[in-house]
């Protein structure tokens, strides 16, 4: 029996990269080639696939792949997006957005999502809501800043960006970003201050909704060694060591 | 001149339509051989009809779609057909001799993310067996299901079979805060159990009530799931063994226990089942029991049925033609 019993997992490229190849090596499974071919994607051999964070979810929904490991603000984001599907007569709902099954905190990778704001008093934000009644705020997850600042009560108009955020409130688009730090460094060098933290996120092992039932045996000893793995509650692991890297830059 | 047609909608032009009409034939022809006769319902229903099954509020397919007619109702497209179906045996059955039992083949409306095999306007072909309880209705329910599959010539499909009231039994049967049961049912809902967990742990209860909480919906495979459950939710596996054991051969062994399968249609009491397939991520269909919506409309009589999607069953079978199904590992 191969490492992974079979399973096919989706692994995401960027920042939970290192910390989850060296949970796989830590199954057993043939990491090497993994580790130093950054160009290809689909190593058929161990059951791997690669691909950024955000797209992880979309394969294992559809069940490309059978299970993934992505970062829960990924989750998070798509779990506020439209509509939740539903299977004809009524399937399993939606995990948020997508029917996929959350099935572990890995533990790795940690990260909060913030609200920050350029340094210095006062807060540019808060002035912006008390002169002009809105803030505007830059960020890659817009649903979760819209869901953060409609809880804590204020108006807010929100701009999607793709690319580096901290260049937004530099530059006078907005008064504010949301954003997912580790360490705060890329924050500091751009003189951004943390204002407000308000999410922890964690890589999670996600599944598909039939391959868990089809595949048990293989997914519950997945999930029996991965739980057993020193790395789970390892918190600093070298992914968040890393540093600023959002799981889904 | 290309004109767009609503998102989640879709033509469907001679040669699928004639793939499609194959299976739909092939269905219909099981459904009626087993004594399902099949019924039309309008597509549009009063809102407030439908609402009377009480699904609006909680379920994940509400009527999505509503218009007003010139005498200012509120008209819904139907969600499903199991309501409407409700609303014909109370309204045009209301003293007939039951069991009653009905087929269709009809489309439905939901407000999805249109996806593959999730469209809005999606075609169901299904059977309601109406007053006939659990287990015999159960098993007969799941027979006709399997045979209704191996006419369309589906291979490889299994059956998840679980129980709506057992996570809900064994809550009450541990003593859980009332208040922390919504929170529990809607991570399993959600089939977070990574949030299940983390509701436990802050629940206040003793580590091996909560291990069992976490580890028994998580539970799935063969009998064996249904071994040494404590009390409560040992009377729910006590029904879905002897739904097992009443099973055509052919259908039992199809069959995988499923104790955490909860459909998200909030009308299910009792036993509840999925159709799987490994050429297709989704489920293909799935049923269960409803055994006090009937009552909900006038009738009381206990009832089950299933609903499978036609778009899903045919790209499940161009999967397994192709191969591209994944292979289980028997």
């Amino acid at each position: 029996m191969s490492p992974l019993g079979g399973l096919r997992i989706a692994v995401p490229r960027g920042a939970l990269f290192n910390g989850t190849v060296d949970l796989l090596a830590g199954l057993g499974v043939q990491t090497d080639e993994l580790r130093t071919n950054d160009r290809k994607l689909l190593f058929e051999e161990i059951g791997v696939i690669t691909m950024r964070p955000s797209d992880v979810p979309t394969y294992v929904e559809a069940g490309a792949a059978d299970v993934g490991i992505t970062g829960k603000d990924v989750l998070a984001e798509l779990a506020l997006a439209e509509a939740s599907g539903a299977a004809p007569g009524g399937g399993a709902r939606a995990h948020g957005g997508r029917e996929v099954y959350e099935l572990l905190d890995l533990g790795f990778g940690r990260c909060t999502m913030v609200l920050a704001t350029m340094a210095g008093e006062p807060d540019p934000a808060a002035e912006a809501l008390r002169r002009l009644g809105v803030m505007r705020v830059a960020t890659k997850y817009p649903r979760i800043a819209a869901r953060h600042l409609e809880e804590t009560g204020r108006q807010a108009e929100i701009v999607e960006v793709k690319g580096s955020v901290e260049l937004a409130p530099l530059t006078g688009l907005v008064e504010a970003i949301v954003d997912l730090t580790a360490t705060g460094t890329t924050l500091r060098e751009n003189n951004l201050v943390v204002r407000e933290r308000f999410l922890e996120c964690t890589a999670r092992l996600i599944a598909n909704p039939v391959a868990h039932k089809l595949k048990a045996a293989a997914i519950d000893d997945l999930l029996g060694r991965l739980r057993a793995a020193p790395a789970r509650d390892g918190g600093a692991s070298a992914a968040s060591a890393r540093g600023e890297d959002a799981s889904a830059a | 001149m290309i004109h767009p047609i609503p998102s989640g909608t879709r033509d469907v032009l001679a040669d699928e339509m004639r793939e499609m009409r194959a299976i739909t034939e092939a269905l219909r022809g099981v459904f009626e051989r087993s004594g399902y006769g099949e019924v039309y319902t309008p597509a549009l229903e009063y809102e407030a009809v439908l609402a009377r099954a009480g699904t609006t509020a909680t379920a994940s397919a509400p009527p999505a779609y509503r218009v007003f007619d010139e005498a200012g109702a509120v008209l819904a497209l139907r969600s499903d057909m199991t309501v409407p179906i409700a609303r014909v045996v109370a309204s045009r059955y209301a003293a007939a001799e039951p069991p009653l039992r009905f087929c269709y083949l009809a489309h439905c409306y939901r407000g999805v993310r249109p996806q593959r095999g999730q469209p809005r306007e999606l075609l169901q072909a299904g059977i309601e067996l109406v007053g006939a309880p659990a287990p015999q209705g159960t098993v007969e329910a799941l027979n006709v299901l399997c045979a209704a599959l191996d006419a369309v010539g589906l291979a490889d499909y299994r059956v998840g079979l679980g129980d709506a009231s057992l996570f809900g039994a064994l809550m009450a049967g541990i003593g859980v805060a009332a208040q922390t049961r919504p929170a529990l049912l809607g991570a399993l809902a959600r089939r977070d159990f990574v949030e299940l967990e983390g509701v436990l742990a802050a629940a206040g209860l003793s580590a091996h009530d909560a291990e069992l909480l976490l580890s028994v919906p998580q539970r799935r495979g063969g009998p064996e799931v249904l071994a040494d459950l404590p009390g409560p939710a040992a009377e729910a596996a006590g029904g879905m063994r002897m739904v097992h054991e009443l099973l055509a051969p052919e259908v039992a062994e199809r069959v995988i226990f499923d104790l955490g399968l909860t459909r998200s249609l909030g009308y299910y009491t009792g036993a509840v089942f999925e159709v799987y397939d490994p050429a297709l991520g989704a489920p293909i269909g799935g049923g269960g029991r409803y055994d006090e919506l009937l009552g909900r409309f006038g009738r009381e009589l206990p009832a089950v049925g299933f609903a499978l999607g036609v778009d899903r069953l045919h790209i499940a079978l161009a999967g397994e033609e192709r191969g591209t199904g994944v292979r289980l590992a028997r």
